[in-house]
């Protein structure tokens, strides 16, 4: 019994560090239920995502329907110029310059939030800095080495890596060394609402699936409650 | 008038199609011990799942493109576009992982009461075969979606073929049917996920079930209910399977349906073990991901693999640990059936291999660090040690009186109001309370009461460590 136990207690033991660095991720207010963050969402993504990535599972109609605007507005306030309302949202960056300017196509933004995780994206957003020695002038905490450049920088402003010593040792924190033409609340609304918009977009179904669940679940306890009394009433004379 | 026609017309069918008798055999006069207890409702539930499966496979098929180029993005069709497509994927995805669940408790009952001994043998052989078209299935299928973790866990896996000697890399060149997992791997899974491997498997799942009416069932005694009949030749402690257990089993579908859609509406994802996060990526032959996990019902087997530090003595292993359970039935030499009769130091083997069973699961989802190596190694030698010793250890136990009739079993169901009454008490009548008398002595006026809780935990216990020994 004795051996058992201490088995028992060794095996709770975590098992030698991850291969991957860990790093503290911020946390990102999701709530895909917030329509006016996910339109907010929606139109930064068209600014600023879009140039360079596509959702080509997405169409601006399911924008439209999920979100209960009208369609023309969502076309006229979110969509690009000459966008027609069927269509996905696809990147006008043709796959032959993007190999030529980045090095590789920007990957579709369709399922990023399902592969990468809602806090990932957050802190890989906010999570830039000057750094010389990288082609775009800009390298990443999260995501060392990235081979995007950073499309938020004017709104954020200018970040440094300072490295700070602690007692768990040596780690980059990131400064603010020039403004952006957001605030600091205002830019993390701004990536929070884009970060929300990609969960909605990763699986535009979730809202409903939810609601949807309550009552599947209600009924099938109302059957579980009927097959039991059923089962007793049968099994009355079984002894 | 038209009732004479309809009973005409079926009595013309049964004068000619032996489904009354059929209905009978394996329905109505199919005896089964009335002792059965809660780890009898897998073997209903996984034929549950197994139509769940053909069901919403069916409907996916009408939909998926098996082709490397459209696969990734008509499943991701079906999950927006296709009306329902979404709940049809994630009954598929989830059922995949739910079948698994259902298996391995299902497994684990035979082994815990003994249902692989003799007569049952070939039951327990046919069950097994069963498990592994059910790995071959489940691990074709998985290829399909053609993410990341399809992509690569294939190509890991068709890649352990070729550490056989001599005929190893032609061996998996004509799996694989290219160099590299490829369009030719996703035709050929694709055809055998929806058509070989779904025959043979209904068609082994049907020897099964006739395996088993033939012997008739086991029961948490280990004791055969055929010894004592009545007058009429029918078992004592049988009763028939149709009224008694199909009302049973339709109370157990409906806890699992329960489980099920929580899964499937809340988090069908199971936080990454039912649908691996890197899997939302479509495959890319160029771009290894940095650790690559089987879905979690290989995990034990992937753990075993890695502690062998040869490949291909790592590849024996692994083969070794699904061959010695088809040896089970000639492994274990007491010839005392259910766990309850057996001996203390049986319990503690099958606890133990239980453990190492869960621990290595967990270890083939991590990393291989050298400390989860030496702990998976660990685990491998007891999850062998508890099969291959068998034969020395179960000749010499110490087994306990085995009774001739089953024992009277008292479900949760039955305890649950003297339990409440045991750790709640009354609360004191106040004058002021008003209301009806049936009321305040309900459930609603109770309130906890420790020494209760103290005295039920402890009962608990102690009924935990009896059952060790």
């Amino acid at each position: 019994m004795k051996t058992l136990l201490t088995l028992l207690l060794l095996t709770s033991l975590s098992f030698g560090t991850n291969a991957s660095e860990d790093i503290n991720l911020q946390k990102a207010r999701i709530d895909i239920n917030d329509k006016t963050s996910l339109l907010r969402g929606a139109k930064h993504f068209v600014t600023y995502c879009l140039g360079c990535h596509s959702a080509k599972y997405m169409r601006y109609l399911r924008i439209a329907l999920d979100t209960g605007v009208n369609e023309k507005v969502v076309l006229k306030e979110i969509a690009p110029e000459g966008a027609s309302i069927y269509d996905q949202l696809h990147s006008a960056m043709n796959k032959h310059d993007a190999e030529k300017w980045f090095g590789t196509q920007p990957p579709d933004l369709s399922l990023i939030a399902r592969s990468r995780g809602q806090d990932w994206l957050y802190s890989y957003l906010k999570s830039y800095y000057t750094d010389t020695k990288r082609p775009f002038g800009v390298n990443n905490l999260v995501f060392p080495d990235t081979a995007m450049p950073n499309p938020l920088w004017q709104l954020q402003g200018e970040q440094h890596a300072e490295q700070r010593k602690t007692i768990w040792g040596e780690h980059a924190e990131l400064v603010l060394a020039e403004e952006g033409s957001l605030s600091e609340r205002e830019f993390d609304v701004m990536v929070n609402d884009l970060v929300n918009f990609l969960v909605y977009v990763g699986e535009p179904i979730k809202v409903e699936r939810e609601s949807m669940g309550k009552y599947v679940l209600l009924f099938f306890s109302i059957f579980f409650i009927l097959a039991y009394l059923l089962k007793k009433e049968y099994w009355k004379d079984i002894h | 008038m038209k009732i004479g026609r309809f009973a005409q017309t079926g009595n013309w069918i049964l004068a000619r199609f032996p489904l009354a008798k059929v209905w009978e055999e394996h329905m109505t006069h199919y005896y089964a011990p009335k002792n059965f207890n809660i780890w009898y409702f897998f073997g209903s539930l996984a034929l549950l799942v197994l139509v769940n499966q053909f069901v919403t496979g069916i409907l996916l098929t009408m939909n998926y493109k098996p082709d490397a180029k459209l696969a990734f993005d008509s499943v991701e069709y079906i999950m927006r576009d296709v009306h329902w497509g979404w709940l049809i994927r994630y009954m598929h995805s989830t059922g995949a992982s739910a079948f698994f669940i259902v298996v391995y408790l299902h497994m684990f009952r035979g082994v815990m009461y003994g249902s692989f001994k003799k007569p049952r043998e070939l039951i327990w052989i046919f069950g097994m075969l069963i498990f592994v078209c059910l790995m071959a299935e489940a691990f074709m299928g998985y290829l399909l979606p053609w993410g990341q973790m399809s992509y690569w866990g294939a190509q890991v896996i068709i890649s352990l073929f070729s550490a056989i000697p001599v005929i190893g890399e032609d061996l998996s060149l004509w799996v694989r049917g290219d160099y590299v997992v490829s369009d030719a791997t996703l035709n050929r899974f694709f055809a055998f996920h929806v058509i070989s491997v779904p025959l043979v498997l209904v068609m082994l799942v049907f020897m099964h079930i006739v395996a088993l009416h033939e012997v008739g069932s086991n029961n948490p005694d280990g004791i055969e209910i055929k010894k004592y009949k009545d007058e009429n030749g029918i078992p004592l402690d049988g009763i028939p399977f149709h009224p008694y257990y199909t009302v049973k089993d339709i109370v157990g579908v409906a806890v699992f349906l329960l489980f099920f859609a929580t899964v499937i509406f809340y988090m069908p994802e199971m936080g990454g073990y039912f649908l691996e996060h890197a899997n939302f990526i479509p495959a890319d032959p160029m771009k290894t991901p940095e650790h690559i996990a089987p879905v979690w019902y290989f995990t034990p087997f992937y753990a075993i693999l890695r502690a062998i530090p040869d490949k291909f003595a790592g590849v024996i292993g692994m083969g070794g640990a699904i061959v010695v359970l088809f040896l089970l039935p000639w492994l274990d030499r007491n010839p005392v059936k259910s766990i309850r009769y057996r001996s203390g130091f049986y319990k503690k083997a099958l606890l133990l291999f239980v453990i190492s069973f869960f621990c290595l699961g967990y270890l083939g989802t991590q990393p291989a660090t050298p400390t989860a190596t030496l702990f998976a190694r660990i685990f491998t030698v007891i999850y062998f040690g508890f099969f291959l010793l068998m034969p020395l250890y179960t000749r010499w136990e110490k087994t306990k009186p085995v009774p001739q009739r089953v024992t009277e079993e008292h479900g949760f169901d039955e305890q649950l109001p003297a339990l409440l009454e045991e750790i709640t008490e009354l609360k004191p009548a106040s004058s002021l309370e008003i209301g009806d008398p049936a009321f305040r002595s309900s459930f609603f006026n109770r309130r906890p009461n420790p020494d209760g809780i103290v005295k039920a935990i402890t009962r608990l216990a102690k009924n935990l460590k009896e059952s060790l020994d």
